[in-house]
């Protein structure tokens, strides 16, 4: 037999080691440091999600683009030849809100029973639970990422340039929509624990919620001015998405007003802010969302500790 | 000496319901159904654990030994009180709770080892080891759920036990696999103990106590009775057994019986192998009572050599001292000192009324030159 693995660590003095406190409940930032401090559980996590994901299917992880590059054939045959709803490359302004959303909706989806359907591990294992709802998050942002370099290449491909004057306000609002994300799909796999109806609720609830957002339509073209007039905007911009896929469609779509090549008509396809009001959005939603991830990290805490008599 | 389990007044209220409704239509329609019982699974625990001690913790099911060990774990978070764990700390739990039956045995040793909380590079360095451990070499590319369930927690155990943890904490895990892998892990955990780590020892089966334990805690519906050495520890654990028949059975109280002594008419316990021996046990009884006579034989690393029927030997004690001979036909021991354990138990067997551990220790020579504790006699001879 070989020499064990054993003699070649180095035994550290046990002294000096770090202690783990377990007690009633743990304050905020002790547990932001154990969460910070499992990354590497994180991304193996997330490795595993997306590699049992794949398993098994022929064509494995070419899937996590071409399923949202067939969802937006759909949504381009419906809204873009048979509804005609006029957008000038339509595809295109489609494709950049459908990344935001599908980050969002595949992260929530997925996240939302993930604490029920792993109670095995939760039951057993120690590791910061929000965690499995986190890898959830993970593995929702290898796909945009290759969504959005499936993006990047339809843009070159139909000669389309991003607007770049706007460009350094992406890495922001990509901070927003992860933290956003985050702080949803780590609230609902623990609410989940307790209601189990949740799960079905979520789905239900995201097809609104997509609706509300203007990802297949135009919110300056078809909404704006009927909210406008029933003082119902401050509502619609609740939602934190649409804040990140107005930017999105401002970064990659750019063209704010067009001539529909069909009626002739002049289209306000996005809304004709200034840069100043991207820069305020954006980061006033960092802010925002940060403290949301917060709030959602607290409450995940009070939701955790039932979790084992709730299972 | 260094620290590493610290459970310091730790207690463990859990909320039982009953009847309550799980989806929402249920909650909505009956708000007030179900009636919430408090339970208290710990009371006011506390207890450390130093470096490269071996500590068992003792208690029949549902006496709160396996909330104890969620909450040192750090599954389950206590009502009050507080546990402080130094250094790293692996749990073997459930074995292979942390798999994932898509991914291969590669894979899942990563995912483990990630899970315990060892960085990629550590697991690396020790991963021939985990394989050659599990001995499923040529299944490590397979996905787990093609394993075996022997398969599937060899190779749990390998990961847990091949991260060479600051603290080892065991839970009844040692009754998987067949006799060679357990023989094995007994292995591994005593290398564990030579290199001066820590181990923390869950179980019920006192023998395993006191086979691999230096000092034992005993919990008992909850609270903790009895923290000290094994083997004193292991007493307190029976005399509560006893102290419980006396409160369930009436007649069980008035009979009040001890051992007194056990002694041989030489006066000596020496004996040669292959010879027999006889010896007399003094029993003091108030009243007159009825029960079974129970001898233990152990080596002195604590394995059980034999253990008499618990219902084979009636005896019939009168009020006053009793005395009792035992006859060992021949012993076909080997060379060493073995401890006797002498008791009485119920007439059902199932209740200990008296015991005395360590009541005298048999010291025997053997001439021959086989290793091990008993002479099998074997004779071999060539066809």
């Amino acid at each position: 037999m070989s020499e064990p693995a054993s003699a070649r660590f180095e035994r550290r003095s046990l002294a000096s080691a770090p202690i783990r406190v377990v007690s009633h409940r743990a304050s905020l930032l002790t547990r932001l440091k154990s969460l910070w401090g499992r990354r590497e559980l994180l991304v193996s996590l997330t490795a595993s999600d997306i590699k049992i994901k794949y398993k098994n299917s022929t064509l494995g992880f070419f899937w996590s683009m071409l399923s949202p590059a067939l969802t937006l054939a759909i949504y381009f045959m419906v809204f873009g030849v048979v509804l005609k709803s006029g957008i000038p490359d339509f595809a295109l302004y489609l494709f950049s809100g459908l990344v935001v959303w599908n980050l969002f909706s595949n992260a929530v989806n997925t996240a939302t029973g993930v604490i029920v359907e792993r109670s095995g591990l939760v039951k057993k294992v120690s590791f910061p639970r929000e965690i499995l709802a986190l890898s959830n998050v993970g593995a929702a942002v290898v796909y945009f990422f290759s969504q959005l370099l499936v993006l990047a290449v339809v843009l070159a491909a139909m000669r389309h340039a991003p607007d770049w004057g706007y460009m350094w306000l992406l890495p922001l609002a990509f901070v927003s929509l992860y933290f956003f994300t985050a702080a949803v799909a780590m609230l609902m796999s623990g609410i989940t624990v307790y209601m189990r109806d949740m799960k079905h609720l979520m789905e239900v609830a995201l097809m609104l919620w997509f609706w509300l957002t203007p990802v297949v339509y135009s919110y300056s073209n078809s909404m704006a001015q009927q909210l406008r007039s029933h003082g119902l905007l401050w509502i619609y911009f609740c939602n934190p998405i649409t804040w990140i896929v107005l930017t999105f469609q401002r970064i990659f779509y750019v063209t704010q007003v067009a001539v529909s090549p069909k009626t002739n008509t002049v289209i306000h396809v996005l809304p004709n802010w200034p840069l100043s009001t991207y820069v305020t959005m954006n980061v006033a939603l960092v802010g925002i969302t940060i403290a949301l991830f917060l709030v959602a990290e607290t409450l995940f805490g009070r939701l955790e500790v039932n979790f084992e008599s709730e299972l | 000496m260094v620290t590493t389990i610290e459970v310091d007044n730790v207690s463990k209220e859990f909320k039982l319901h009953h009847g309550r409704h799980q989806s929402l239509k249920e909650r909505l329609l009956h708000p007030g159904a179900g009636t919430v019982q408090k339970f208290s699974a710990l009371q006011n625990v506390s207890f450390s654990v130093s470096e490269g001690e071996t500590v068992g913790l003792v208690g029949h099911n549902g006496s709160g030994k396996s909330t104890l060990l969620k909450t040192i774990c750090g599954v389950l978070q206590p009502t009050s009180g507080q546990i402080r764990v130094r250094g790293s700390l692996a749990a073997l739990l459930e074995l292979g709770a942390g798999f994932q039956p898509e991914l291969t045995g590669r894979e899942n040793v990563y995912l483990y080892g990630a899970m315990l909380g060892f960085s990629r590079k550590m697991v690396d360095v020790i991963f021939d080891d985990i394989v050659a451990f599990s001995e499923i070499e040529q299944f490590i590319d397979t996905q787990v759920k093609f394993y075996s369930s022997g398969m599937y927690v060899r190779l749990a155990f390998a990961v847990a036990v091949n991260v060479n943890p600051d603290t080892l904490v065991v839970d009844e895990v040692l009754a998987v696999g067949d006799e060679r892998f357990q023989a094995k892990c007994i292995d591994r955990i005593r290398r564990f103990q030579e290199e001066g780590r820590s181990i923390l020892l869950v179980t019920h089966n006192a023998d395993q106590v006191r086979q691999l334990c230096q000092r034992a805690v005993v919990l008992d519906g909850g609270v903790m009775i009895a923290d000290g050495p094994t083997q004193d520890a292991l007493r307190t654990f029976r005399e509560h057994l006893l102290d419980d028949a006396v409160a369930h059975e009436g007649d069980v109280a008035n009979a009040n019986v001890r051992i007194q002594s056990v002694t041989t008419p030489s006066g000596s316990f020496d004996v040669r192998s292959g010879a027999g021996m006889h010896f007399d046990v003094t029993i003091e009884s108030e009243s007159a009572y009825s029960g079974n006579f129970v001898l233990e034989l152990f080596t002195r690393s604590g394995l059980l050599v034999s253990r008499s029927d618990a219902q084979g030997s009636p005896v019939n004690l009168r009020p006053g001292n009793n005395v009792v001979g035992v006859d060992l036909a021949q012993l076909p021991l080997l060379d060493g000192i073995y401890d006797i354990n002498v008791g009485v138990v119920d007439a059902r067997g199932s209740n200990v009324i008296a015991w005395s551990e360590k009541a005298a220790s048999l010291e025997v020579t053997y001439d021959g030159r086989e290793g091990g504790i008993v002479d099998i006699g074997a004779s071999v001879r060539q066809n």
